[in-house]
């Protein structure tokens, strides 16, 4: 089985390569709150305009079309 | 003004657009073959429209013109988004949306006339194949970029997700694409026989495990956190999901291939490995049911939130069913039946369908300047659609699948097989009907969804959204939403 000898060193590899940078991460600090990002993504405001300004600017500005 | 200080949406929204067209197109080609099956004179004697043909059609583009691009486009808004910077290079991301459309428009154009390299998943022939790679390591260079400058210290833990998928389809990509051209549009893979078929499952697996799976969960771990206005159940478990599945993934291919040339101790590696996936799959599908813990009561009334939940029940399904179908013993019934059909679809419709139907039903409106979709009752009705048409289509392919394992395995005591192959061909025909009409509502959610988005980006307004930092007052984020949380449970009563 040739293909092994090809597949489980690459695989094998990876997982090592997955294990420093699983320790690097949490040495550095990106594992130590585990509270705050889930928060964090939630402050974060992506809502489009309230519908006023909306409103006010289609009725003032040209409606674009796409 | 500065475009430094905006995010770009601008990709972000082609790519949306993107989803959404090759989603009708991928998924009426399906239909069509899905007819084929139950009626072939639905290939009209057409060589470009039979079913050997169309079918890589069909996965490829629901897949990756499909799936791809809703990946690209989420991954590209949530890493902008939740390392508060615009994306590393604009034109090396308006490279990766024309390269990625080129790609699909010529695997459109190839695979109908039969050019192909005949492995699953990986059927684009050598320049398609090159082009592909190329556009890849720009798509990671632009995330992984993007990543690099980032202003927030944390990576969250949706980028984590996407950046091992972008590697590992990487990975894969090359080392089952190694090939010796013949001419332009015929190649001859490096490896042969057994060896072939185990690089092309390893290859396959981890196309489902990375492509399909890894990448679908950055949208989980972003979009329905967004959605139910609520952070993850458990941050911790979010990695930990994450480093499990990255620890265990790479090892389950063989399970393609039992009772193959392959050697027997491989394939049982393969299926210990494939059961080991049951808990990490089965912690994040929790992980993220959970997240909706004293916001049960939005179910009623979003339904961009039932299409995120009802998306992870299908992935808690089908990582259950999988780990099953791995073991030998399921396998010998259930493999080449129409019951891998139903566990593939209960997987590509169920899960990645409705997680990239509401993430982007979420993404759309804030990319167009809109407070949301140009009808929600639409998205209520495409919701419903959608779900009657899997359940329609999983249930009729479950019942065909075990029907044919069970036929083809039955023996007269004199040992002679009980049935003809083709007399459960004409068994399974009913089930190949009810499919395709299971297939038919599904589309026609899909139609409804385009139409919505049509609606919704018309007279749309120009989006130039500030990167703004949101308050980082070392209380605040703890109390804000557990005040929100409180005050949603008071509105419940």
């Amino acid at each position: 089985m040739e293909a092994l000898y090809l597949l489980i060193p690459i695989s094998t590899v990876l997982v090592f390569l997955a294990i420093w940078v699983f320790v690097r991460a949490s040495d550095s600090g990106q594992f130590d709150d585990m509270v705050g990002p889930a928060m964090r993504i939630l402050l974060d405001d992506d809502s489009a305009r309230p519908p006023e300004t909306v409103v006010a600017e289609s009725a003032s500005d040209k409606v674009r079309t796409n | 003004m500065e475009k430094a200080l905006n995010y770009n949406y601008k990709v972000v929204k082609q790519f949306s657009i993107a989803t959404i067209v090759w989603g009708v197109v991928g998924m009426a080609v399906g239909l069509l073959i899905a007819a084929q099956l139950a009626w072939p004179e639905m290939n009209f004697d057409i060589p470009w429209l039979s079913f050997g043909r169309l079918r890589p059609l069909h996965t490829n583009a629901v897949i990756f013109a499909f799936g791809g691009s809703a990946l690209m486009a989420t991954s590209y808004y949530v890493v902008q988004r939740t390392c508060q910077v615009r994306l590393f290079s604009d034109g090396l991301a308006a490279f990766t949306f024309w390269g990625w459309q080129l790609v699909i428009v010529l695997a459109a154009i190839t695979l109908p006339m039969g050019y192909t390299r005949g492995k699953e998943y990986a059927e684009l022939e050598w320049p398609i194949a090159i082009l592909l790679a190329v556009v890849w390591v720009a798509y990671a260079v632009v995330f992984f970029g993007t990543l690099a400058k980032r202003k927030v210290a944390h990576i969250y833990v949706a980028n984590w997700f996407y950046g091992a998928f972008i590697i590992a389809v990487a990975l894969l990509h090359v080392v089952n694409g190694m090939a010796m051209p013949a001419t332009l549009t015929k190649s001859y893979s490096a490896y042969s026989g057994v060896q072939d078929a185990m690089i092309q499952w390893w290859y396959g697996h981890n196309a489902v495990g990375f492509f399909l799976t890894a990448g679908f969960l950055g949208m989980m771990y972003y979009f329905i956190p967004k959605q139910a206005e609520r952070p993850v159940y458990s941050y911790r478990l979010s990695i930990v999901h994450f480093w499990a599945l990255i620890f265990t993934y790479m090892w389950a291919g063989p399970h393609h291939l039992h009772y193959t040339a392959l050697p027997d101790w491989t394939q049982s590696l393969g299926m210990v490995f494939s059961l080991i996936l049951l808990a990490p799959s089965w912690g994040g599908m929790i992980n993220g049911m959970m997240t909706l813990s004293g916001a049960w009561h939005k179910l009623r009334t979003d339904p961009i939130l039932k299409f995120l939940v009802v998306s992870l029940s299908f992935y808690g399904m089908a990582t259950f069913e999988g780990p099953m179908m791995a073991i030998k013993t399921v396998n010998a019934l259930s493999h080449y039946t129409d019951w891998g059909i139903a566990h593939v679809h209960s997987g590509a419709l169920g899960w990645v369908g409705f997680i990239t139907m509401g993430s982007m039903y979420y993404l759309i409106p804030r990319l167009v300047g809109k407070q949301q979709m140009w009808s929600v009752k639409m998205i209520e009705l495409h919701f419903w659609m959608a779900t009657i048409g899997i359940v329609m289509y999983i249930a009729a392919m479950w019942i065909a699948g075990v029907m044919q394992g069970l036929m083809w395995r039955a023996v007269n005591p004199d040992g002679t097989l009980t049935y003809a192959f083709v007399e459960v061909v004409k068994a399974t025909y009913p089930y190949y009907v009810i499919r395709f009409f299971g297939g038919l509502l599904y589309l026609s959610g899909m139609l409804l969804m385009a139409f919505n988005t049509f609606k919704t980006m018309r007279y749309s307004f120009p989006v130039d959204t500030r990167i703004t930092v949101p308050r980082t007052h070392p209380v605040a984020p703890v109390l804000v939403p557990a005040a929100r949380i409180a005050a949603d449970a008071e509105e419940a009563l």
